[in-house]
């Protein structure tokens, strides 16, 4: 008997629908650009945002062309320049409680306003993503007056104007991510959500009204690729970041190069997720779900690459096959969904076309038995057993829930495969061995590596990758170096007398 | 009777050897006033490949080193240096047409560089990484690594010797391993140094150094997939541009080209780190 085969998780396991009301939200049926303080017209075809889980409109949704583009880094060139850089870093950092404060207060709204658009359960939306977007903006608030402790010299310098493009998977995160550090070293923004998923950014523009940051300091425009093209090329930008693809993210590093714009760049991985014999293994295989299932897997840190020690190989997988089943997959705004809708149709054609790569490749493919809605774009759990490391599934990323296994006997085969991958963003460990841990996080070559957990987030902690997943951090002190320049350390005294008539001062 | 002066043989310096060019290529190297100095070797593409393969072998032992080992290890080549002062003061006199107070100066200051990036080679983790306190029971720490092979063009107009200290010590100090293109047109200083790096305790490919043409070679460095990031200090004169566009295909770190030797400092040690952040779980108890 195959698992597919297996009955069906026992009745207990069923609960009626538990939807979160979407009557807290009061959206509008179109949006404009966020610009100067204000919602304006765009210049492009205006897009529609969709439920991923319903294909139901949400809203119309503003597209910026070149133009508009233009006119919101003028906007923010303008209100660096007179408001913002003049403004002390306590009354910056003022300005940045009153919206750690006000995503507080309408953290219902804004949850419910992330799973409708992005497809993702609300159980995540409310209890990571809205929460951390909050604890974001008041951790980095507490820095905008004290960047003389940042490490990087006294009076270290904002840099301008930013220009951030951010991704579908954590749309009003990956917006905190960005805008929190880059205002509170002094910069004014101009960010481009995803197109498949403004909503929440567009809600956040509101909030921004009600704190009254001064208007020109976050700019929000909305469209596709060639918005985001416009914005990271504009010659008045100082300073781009991106998170996203790894192709994306070649793009831009070339298109920056000798422009001096400042770059940090978060892009594609394909985490290692290390189970050793001795792990904790309940609390592992729940590590194992959550790093690979977490968000529908669209996450770029996901543990998408189990690597688990041979002699517990059978035990694991057969663990995890009966903790999948349990998963229910559904309504994102239920809260009792574990799995939500996968965020367009793009994606989710993505995720089958690599599916049946590693399927005709000769890896063994288990689905998670459980009903797919009729409408909406869904994919089920799914792990991929003896995979093999040249696998085009072990190999590149495919940002859904798919997880690929491989076994390993030795800690340093473990270090080894878990490195053999372009890629650096982020890896697991699972033992119940301190030294064993530690030595294997030093072999790896990851920025971010949890032991005995997996995908934990958190302001004061940087995170990015080594390798093709990027570089530049954010969260932590680590975080506002991206936003900002030294002044200048004073230069050791012995070195610069004897050396004055042969060396010059680097050019800053 | 004068005797005669037995002229040396200037190498490559690949995986702690003296090769030639494997491409037999030799330019000549000469004083300002144009008398012949040496036959440098001009360095190809298939020796810089090797150069390459070496420094990623010499990465894992290099960078597993304790911060106390690098930091003796860039001291003793400080204390190489001292004792073959006078060798440097001529060769600096003679490539870069310095008068010998001058010539003395960059050798002292070049000397300096090294006792200071070497100091630094226990302690930058500490400046650079912080424990971090994130909301829940975790354990977090952050801490700088090497980011791994990294090419460098050494600065090119002057500072042959110094220019060299300027970009290999802040690079290696961490654990990073090198290849670096010398100065072109005085690239003795460069031979040189990898004699005093041969006898000092540094590993074979940590450093690895180049002679010949920056605008042959650094195209096949930017553009190497294991190749983790480039410092651009002396390509000003370069394309450049294209070398950034050509590196970011491969994400590559990038430093920018710099007047003269670049100072030093902590910033130059950091560039080429990379911050890992590990998480570990605390029991509630």
């Amino acid at each position: 008997m195959t698992d597919r085969e297996k009955p069906a998780p026992s009745r207990f396991l069923d609960y009626a629908p538990a939807p979160e009301s979407t009557s807290i939200l009061h959206l509008k049926p179109s949006y404009g650009l966020f610009i100067d303080g204000e919602f304006v017209d765009g210049h492009g075809a205006p897009f529609t945002t969709i439920s991923p889980a319903t294909e139901q409109p949400i809203a119309e949704i503003a597209n910026a062309d070149s133009s508009d583009v233009d006119v919101a880094v003028a906007a923010a060139r303008s209100a660096y320049t007179r408001t913002w850089s003049r403004l002390s870093g306590a009354d910056r950092g003022k300005y940045l409680f009153r919206i750690a404060r006000l995503v507080q207060e309408r953290a219902r709204e804004l949850s419910v306003a992330e799973s409708l658009d992005n497809g993702k359960p609300i159980r995540e939306s409310r209890d990571v993503d809205v929460p951390l977007v909050a604890a974001w903006f008041f951790y980095y608030a507490g820095w905008a007056d004290k960047l003389d402790y940042a490490g990087l010299g006294p009076n270290p310098r904002s840099l301008g104007v930013a220009a951030q493009v951010i991704p579908w998977n954590f749309p009003l995160l990956m917006l905190a991510w960005k805008v929190a550090p880059a205002l509170a070293a002094g910069n004014t923004v101009v960010i481009k959500p995803a197109e498949t998923t403004p909503l929440s950014a567009l809600i956040f523009a509101e909030i921004l009204q009600q704190a009254d940051l001064p208007a020109g300091v976050v700019n929000i425009i909305t469209g596709a690729g060639n918005t985001g093209e416009a914005l990271v090329n504009h010659p008045d930008v100082n300073k781009v970041a991106f998170t996203g693809s790894t192709a994306v993210g070649r793009a831009i590093a070339k298109s920056v190069a000798g422009t001096g714009k400042k770059v940090t760049l978060e892009l594609g991985g394909k985490a290692a997720n290390i189970v050793f014999d001795d792990a904790p293994i309940d609390q592992a295989i729940e590590g194992i779900v959550n790093g690979i299932f977490f968000n529908q897997g669209h996450v770029c840190c996901a543990g998408s690459r189990l690597l688990v020690q041979e002699n517990i190989h059978e035990d694991v997988v057969d663990r995890l096959k009966s903790r999948l089943m349990t998963l229910r997959l559904g309504d994102p705004l239920d809260k009792n969904t574990d799995i939500g809708a996968i965020n367009s149709r793009e994606q989710l054609e993505r995720i089958r076309q690599l599916s049946d790569i590693g399927e005709k490749e000769g890896a063994d493919r288990w689905t998670a038995p459980c009903k797919i809605p009729d409408k909406g774009f869904w994919f089920a759990p799914t792990i991929f057993d003896n995979v093999s490391t040249s696998s085009t599934i072990a190999r590149e990323e495919v940002f859904g829930p798919v997880l690929s296994v491989l076994t390993f006997r030795t800690p340093a085969e473990a270090i080894a495969k878990a490195n053999n991958t372009p890629y650096g963003l982020s890896a697991g460990i699972w033992s119940d061995k301190g030294s064993k841990i530690l030595a294997v996080a030093d072999g790896l070559r990851a920025g971010v590596i949890w032991a005995n957990t997996f995908n934990r987030f958190d302001p004061a902690s940087p995170f990015g990758g080594f390798k093709e997943s990027g570089y530049g951090r954010e969260g932590g002190r680590h975080g506002l170096a991206a936003y900002l320049e030294s002044a200048g350390w004073a230069s050791p005294q012995a070195i610069s007398t004897t050396g004055s008539t042969s060396r010059k001062k680097a050019t800053s | 009777m004068t005797r005669l002066a037995i002229p040396k043989t200037y190498k490559l310096y690949i995986g702690g050897k003296f090769p030639r060019s494997e491409s037999g290529r030799t330019y000549e190297v000469s004083t300002k006033d144009g008398r012949f100095l040496a036959n440098a070797s001009l360095a190809s593409r298939k020796d810089a490949r090797d150069a390459v393969v070496a420094a990623r072998s010499a990465f894992a032992g290099w960078s597993s080193a304790t911060g106390y080992n690098r930091g003796q290890v860039l001291y003793r080549i400080a204390e190489l240096l001292e004792g073959r002062r006078d060798q440097f003061v001529d060769e600096l006199s003679a490539t870069e047409g310095l008068t010998k107070p001058a010539a003395t100066a960059q050798v002292d200051t070049a000397i300096d560089a090294w006792v200071w990036y070497a100091g630094w080679a226990d302690k930058y983790v500490q400046v650079a990484g912080n424990a971090n306190a994130v909301s829940g029971p975790y354990f977090n720490l952050s801490t700088p690594e090497p980011t791994g092979v990294v090419a460098i063009i050494a600065p090119q107009s002057g500072n042959s010797l110094l220019g060299l200290a300027s970009v290999i010590a802040p690079a290696i100090l961490t654990g990073n391993t090198v290849v670096v293109v010398a100065s072109e047109s005085a690239p003795l200083a460069a031979v040189s140094l990898s004699e005093v790096l041969a006898t000092s305790d540094v590993p074979g490919g940590v450093v690895n150094i180049l002679t010949g043409s920056p605008a042959e070679i650094a195209p096949w460095l930017a553009g190497h997939a294991d190749v983790n990031a480039i410092d651009l200090a002396g390509a000003g004169l370069l394309d450049w541009v294209d070398l950034q566009i050509i590196a970011a295909d491969t994400l590559k770190r990038v430093l920018a080209p710099e007047d003269g030797a670049p100072p030093p400092s902590l910033e130059r040690i950091v560039a080429f780190t990379e911050t890992k952040t590990v998480w570990h779980t605390k029991s509630l108890i």
